[in-house]
């Protein structure tokens, strides 16, 4: 049986889409999967909010505010290069447009060692209660996004350095700077939610 | 032509190695980190996680990604695998949306009798009081995995379908992203593989829903189920990222919205469901899958921590039960939006009269769809949840019965004077139409406060569910089955042994359903091997009985539709182009559909539901003047 009748000669008439059109719809996809997983991270920070209580009233664990701030700016300045390797990508200038991925790369690792090292590192651990398991869990799951960004934006690196992409066809960079900033808008909401609001509680 | 040479066994071995590997990782990190080496819990769960990836290495899923990472082009294949026999593609990964359809449904159709062979074996148990012959963990492991295998049996159903259909309902020459659509077929194979194999290790006995903290303290299979569980979705959210940019996209010329087919409408709204809210039920899944690793606090009050000591200050577990029905109540939407498009699709063709209120009934799905959100704590009256929140709950519940009652009348109206038609397919058009009547009267007496709670978790719900769900995807899905039969293999199946079918299974479910909730409103609880057989004055036993009597001629009549559709491709008569005189695109075209569906652009030229009238919906070839 063979529900599709083989015709593999009737090539021709079937044009692929175009860049323009295939991108388009890249760039749909793309967004519709970002809806998706604001849902994950919205859940996440109902699973916050709903934890994070003493007798009703809105509480957080004691964390290190300095550490907080600073991995947050880097993250914040990280979003501006990716957004400037863009930039430079569009007009064809290459170095700008590979040292400023790499800058984002570094600044992206930076954070995350901040957050799997310094913060993780700190006095809260998974298994404590509450504070530990929503600490970890929100954290773990953007450091998890972080992790693959950087990925991402490397492999752009190494392919920008073999001489793909052009001011014409970059949808590669294009993806990989919208994804970083979406992390990034992402991580604009959990750094409040755990290191601002609420009364803080020795953990 | 080895057995090697088919994706599917290298997906299988690939996933067995990988399992392998991701148990073996586990004990070198524990070594290493000097703790005792092996840990049954980690290991499984790690080892599940990475034979996941191994299976989709293995069948070749992941190929062209792993090229692009390397900068190389991939043009898109086309036609069946070289050298090898036309069959073996539907064993294989292959970018074409009709194959990918094909490979849906009949693994669909696979896991459907997977899912009912565990529903026969726990019924069998219930015919009489006391434990006959499952034990209570096994019986209370079948009773979830009949739940989730058919729920995972449901959603690859619809995903057949609408990838067969929604290219070629709106004239695209394929799926906007054809190597995700493949993905997404492909990761549902070691998801369900990984549900079963839960059974070996201990099995998992707190019902499809999953409810910590029971879930959170129970047997390992639990985490097989959670990562399985995780597959489906992820397929889900794939699949609908693909719809939605395709119907958006890729429609031919002169098909605006609202010239769309009405399947495409009910699944465009499915897919906005899909999308969004299949995170849910994901993320409260993994919630509890680290709760049991790591000792994450999230939903069990008392939490073990290593070492399995209990710590203090744990989590909620009310709060599991939001997460989880905020998915789960629209997945029942998920489950019956697509039907009903089938239905609605179907009734005109063997009416031979146009669609009563098409817009409404577009538009319904969408509300379906929407208000759909706002529902979910309906399933945890009696949870312990704060009581004021009932009462909206219940008013936004009752609402949905407004755009389902839409849909009721427009299939009235249009069966309304139309020239009827009753082969097969429109057998179970109708049959649906009045199994999901029962379904969607029995909702509102739970949506009801006051009602439900004498019968929350007793089997009035399990009839209720029952009743939708067949109304709203087993019937409408085989007689979608039963009408592109013919577009999908060239040939007419068996149309007596179609009707016997009918006759069979409709009577049988109508007697399971109001069965199940006669049982209910006796007392029966819901998941429970065991029951008083004094229940409804001694009579519940002869109703089980019955019961399951009813069930195993259901699955009678599934065998024999399985039996037509095999015997069918080798013997049936040639069906033709357009054996039902549809005017949908599909059927303007050969039957088996080219592997390049239209030999030339597709344009709408009128109304999709026109029957009765001069004119056509499409026209293929160039028209001259655009
Ligand atoms: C008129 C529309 C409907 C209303 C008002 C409604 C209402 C309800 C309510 C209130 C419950 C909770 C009962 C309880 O646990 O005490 C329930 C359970 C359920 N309903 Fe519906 N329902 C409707 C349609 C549907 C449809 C169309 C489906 C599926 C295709 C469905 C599937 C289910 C399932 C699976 C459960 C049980 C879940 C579980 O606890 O395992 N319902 N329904
Ligand atoms: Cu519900």
């Amino acid at each position: 049986m063979s529900a599709v009748a083989a015709h593999a000669d009737v090539e021709a008439h079937v044009a692929e889409a175009d860049y323009q059109e295939r991108t388009r719809r890249n760039r749909l996809g793309l967004w519709l999967f970002f809806v998706s997983e604001l849902f994950m991270f919205g859940g996440l920070l109902v699973a916050r909010f709903y934890l994070w209580r003493e007798n009703g009233e809105i509480v957080r664990p004691e964390l290190d505010q300095n550490l907080g701030l600073i991995i947050t700016s880097i993250l914040l300045l990280s979003s501006y290069f990716m957004n400037r390797a863009e930039v430079a990508i569009a007009h064809n200038d290459r170095t700008n447009f590979l040292v400023s991925l790499l800058i984002t790369a570094a600044l992206g690792t930076v954070f995350l060692v901040g957050v799997v090292v310094f913060e993780w590192g700190a006095h809260l651990r998974p298994w404590d209660g509450v504070f530990g398991a929503v600490l970890f869990g929100m954290t773990g799951m953007h450091a998890l996004h972080v992790l693959s960004g950087i990925i991402l934006i490397l492999n752009v690196w190494w392919l920008g350095t073999k001489g793909h992409f052009s001011a014409e066809e970059h949808w590669g960079v294009e993806a990989c700077a919208i994804y970083w900033h979406y992390v990034d808008l992402i991580w604009i909401f959990f750094y409040p939610a755990l290191y601002l609001i609420g009364r803080a509680v020795p953990a | 032509m080895t057995l090697f040479s088919l994706g599917l066994v290298r997906g299988i071995i690939g996933q067995v190695i990988a399992f392998l590997a991701g148990m073996a990782l586990v004990v070198v990190i524990r070594a290493l980190m000097g703790l005792p080496a092996w840990a049954a819990e980690p290991a499984w769960v790690v080892g599940g996680l990475v034979s996941i990836v191994g299976f989709l290495v293995g069948v070749g899923a992941l190929s062209d990604w792993l090229k692009w990472i390397r900068g190389e082009e991939t043009p898109l294949r086309h036609g069946p695998p070289e050298g090898k026999p036309a069959w073996v593609r539907y064993f294989e990964v292959d970018y074409n949306h009709k194959v990918i359809g094909v490979q849906y449904t009949v693994w669909g159709l696979f896991l459907l009798m997977t899912g009912g062979f565990f529903a026969l074996a726990f019924r069998t148990e219930l015919v009489q009081a006391g434990i006959q012959f499952l034990g209570y963990d096994l019986f209370n492991s079948f009773i979830g995995l009949h739940g989730i295998v058919m729920i995972a049996a449901i959603l690859l159903g619809v995903g057949g379908m609408a990838n067969y259909l929604v290219p070629l309902m709106i004239g695209a020459e394929d799926m906007a992203f054809p190597r995700l659509n493949a993905l997404g077929f492909w990761i549902n194979v070691p998801g369900t593989l990984l549900i079963l194999l839960s059974l070996v290790v201990g099995g998992w006995d707190a019902g499809w829903t999953g409810y910590p903290p029971l879930s959170a303290r129970g047997p390992i299979g639990y985490q097989l189920f959670f990562l399985g569980v995780y597959a489906v979705g992820l397929s889900s959210i794939v699949g609908s990222i693909n719809l939605i940019v395709t119907t958006l996209r890729m429609r031919s010329k002169g098909m605006s919205l609202f010239r769309m087919p009405i399947f495409v409408w009910a699944v465009f709204a499915t897919s906005l469901i899909q999308l969004t809210a299949t995170q849910l039920i994901g993320l409260s899944f993994l919630m509890v899958l680290v709760e049991r690793v790591l000792g994450m606090g999230f939903f069990d009050p008392g939490v073990a921590g290593p070492g399995q000591q209990l710590m203090e200050g744990g989590g909620d577990p009310l709060l599991f039960q939001h997460l989880f029905w905020f998915y789960s109540h629209p997945a029942v939407y998920i489950f019956i939006l697509p039907g009903l498009g089938i239905i609605s699709e179907l009734l005109p063709v063997f009416a031979r009269k146009p669609l009563f209120g098409y817009k409404w009934i577009a538009m319904s799905s969408l509300a379906i769809a929407l208000v759909g959100f706002l529902v979910w704590a309906h399933h945890m009256f009696v949870s312990g949840m704060n009581p004021d929140l009932r009462i909206p709950f219940m008013f936004s519940t009752l609402l949905v019965a407004v755009p389902t009652g839409v849909k009721f009348f427009s299939w009235v109206g249009t069966l309304w004077g139309g020239k009827l038609h009753f082969p097969t397919p429109m057998l179970f058009v109708l049959g649906a139409i009045s199994v999901f009547l029962i379904g969607g009267l029995t909702g509102p007496m739970l949506a009801t406060v006051t009602t439900d709670i004498p019968l929350h978790d007793t089997y009035f719900v399990v009839g209720h569910f029952h009743a939708t769900m067949f109304g709203g995807f087993v019937f409408p899905f085989f007689a979608a089955l039963y009408y592109w039969y013919p577009k999908v293999t060239g040939r007419m199946y068996n149309e007596t042994l179609g009707k016997i079918h009918f006759w069979i299974m409709t009577p049988a479910f109508w007697v399971q359903t109001l069965g199940q909730m006669t049982t209910g409103m006796m007392g029966m609880r819901r998941r429970i091997a065991d029951y008083d057989p004094t229940l409804g004055a001694g009579n519940i036993e002869a109703v089980h009985l019955v019961i399951t009597l009813a069930g195993f001629a259901i699955a009678l009549g599934v065998v024999l539709m399985v039996y037509n559709f095999i015997q069918s491709a080798e013997v049936g008569a040639r069906a033709g182009v357009n054996p039902w005189r549809s005017r949908s695109p599909e059927w303007q075209i050969p039957s088996p559909v080219p592997e390049h569906s239209f030999p030339s652009p597709l344009r709408v030229v009128g109304e999709p539901y026109d029957y009765g009238r001069p004119g056509a919906y499409v026209a293929l070839g160039a028209a001259g003047d655009d």
